[in-house]
């Protein structure tokens, strides 16, 4: 293996802007093949790396998250190495980074963006056009003397083997789903094991999206706090009575929907989310009632305001779980939104009936 | 940990899965590309073992070398629902900004 320093390098590559723009902390030399420097890409994620992490999962900089598309090596590949496929989201590259650590293998990274495979995928972004636009602008064929690819199988969303095949001659191995299986996967000569192929979402999974899910529902807290001011206007004698109650009692909403419900999406009854998110919403305004003893009608503005409120919030998190369809989705928005809505409508008027005709408390 | 993998099912009868067993050839692409492990395969065909499991990625139908595969594909996520019956389109993913696209 040749590794020349980055300011010895001076021609530009073939699916490259500019070779400034390389002088990236991910990369950590360039290998030489004929007249073509391929970048070398660092197997060592850092702290600096974990940092962003961290700050993509409550959403900053989650829309700008990226690598460079184009080719890359991964140890020292030869004319046989394997050839891996990406997205340039940059969390995605960097979890494969770090597990292709003591492997020679060639990884071409798709532009999609900065968005993840399945999602890329989805959107056609991680698809069948620029697998081949990405083949052809690398000339990854002069590389390498065999003609296959692995590409995660979440990219079959988006990319169609039998078409790949037809067009541009290159053979799909649809690899695992998770970055930690590669090296298994390689290892036992591209045969994947059922658990290799299915998508999960366990507790740490569903944990990991609720920081986002928590960013997203800023109008939540926002809304307990004004509801809690306007009661202790409303409120007379007890102004701070009634704020601290109120700001407890709706204001919990919030991680509720965020964290308690991601967590516990499994045992919550019903396959509808709108449902589920229902139950744990009358939970816990059963709960309040029992804590902070309120009068008939504010009982019953927060049984549905909590119902409603955490059911269209659970409803929502359908968009960041791995499972639910379109067609299932939309069967649920149709049952559930109207009633959601006059919950919370209803909600209103009684906390009205409470206050004015000072039956609340 | 195999056995005690959890299999998430949503809404029953939530796919527009179709297969047209007439036209498999037996080359299970569906069953290597299925996040969800929806398909089985019974001697030379596919067939759909797990129907309430399929999400509509579409990624079985885009790989089938014969067009035996029928999927509405779209993302199961209802802010997307939601937004497309504000606007009268389709669901969409665009949350705001011109480019857009890039939130799920």
């Amino acid at each position: 293996m040749l590794l020349t320093p980055v300011s010895a390098v001076k021609p530009p590559l073939a699916g490259y802007r500019k070779l400034s723009q390389l002088q990236k902390p991910y990369i950590n030399g360039y290998l030489i093949r004929g007249l073509r420097q391929i970048p070398c890409m660092v197997s060592t994620v850092k702290f600096r790396d974990r940092l962003e992490h961290v700050g993509v999962q409550w959403g900053i900089r989650r829309n700008s998250y990226m690598v460079l598309p184009g080719l890359y090596a991964a140890g020292s590949p030869g004319r046989q190495s394997p050839v891996l496929v990406t997205a340039n989201y940059k969390l995605s590259f960097d979890m494969l980074r770090r597990e292709l650590a003591g492997l020679d293998v060639w990884l071409l990274v798709l532009d999609t963006t900065g968005v993840n495979v399945w999602c890329a995928a989805g959107k056609g972004s991680f698809g069948t056009a620029e697998l081949l636009r990405k083949l052809q602008q690398t000339r990854l064929d002069e590389l390498v003397d065999h003609r296959q690819l692995i590409l995660p199988q979440l990219g079959a969303v988006g990319v169609s083997a039998p078409e790949v095949l037809r067009r541009s001659g290159w053979r799909i191995a649809w690899g695992p789903v998770r970055a930690a299986d590669l090296k298994a996967f390689l290892a036992a000569g591209l045969q994947k094991t059922a658990g290799m192929s299915r998508v999960r979402f366990g507790l740490g999974d569903r944990l990991r999206v609720a920081p986002l899910e928590m960013v997203q529902a800023w109008p939540l807290p926002l809304a307990a706090v004004l509801a809690a001011a306007l009661a202790a206007w409303l409120g007379g004698g007890r102004p701070w009575d009634y704020a601290w109650k109120t700001l407890l009692a709706l204001g919990a909403l919030w991680p509720l929907g965020s964290w308690l419900f991601p967590a516990l999406l499994p045992v919550l009854p019903s396959r509808a989310f709108s449902v589920k998110g229902a139950v744990l919403g009358l939970l816990w305004a059963l709960c309040m009632i029992l804590l902070l003893q309120p009068g008939f009608w504010f009982a019953l503005a927060l049984i549905l305001v909590s119902t409603s409120v955490t059911s269209f919030k659970a409803m929502n998190f359908t968009g960041a779980t791995t499972f639910t369809s379109q067609t299932g989705a939309m069967l649920e928005v149709d049952k559930a939104i109207i009633p959601q809505l006059a919950g919370f409508a209803a909600a209103v008027v009684f906390a009205a009936i409470g206050f004015f005709a000072g039956f609340g408390v | 940990m195999e056995h005690a993998m959890k299999r998430w099912h949503y809404i029953r009868n939530g796919s527009s899965l179709k297969l047209d067993s007439e036209r498999c050839i037996g080359c299970s692409a569906c069953l290597q590309v299925c996040p969800h492990q929806v398909f089985g395969m019974q001697g030379r065909k596919a067939q759909i073992l797990d129907r309430d499991a399929c999400m509509e990625c579409g990624a079985c139908a885009r790989n089938c070398p014969v067009q035996a595969l029928q999927v509405q594909p779209g993302v199961g996520c209802v802010a997307a629902i939601l937004i497309g019956k504000l606007r009268g389109t389709a669901p969409t993913c665009e949350c705001g900004g011109s480019k857009g696209g890039a939130c799920c």
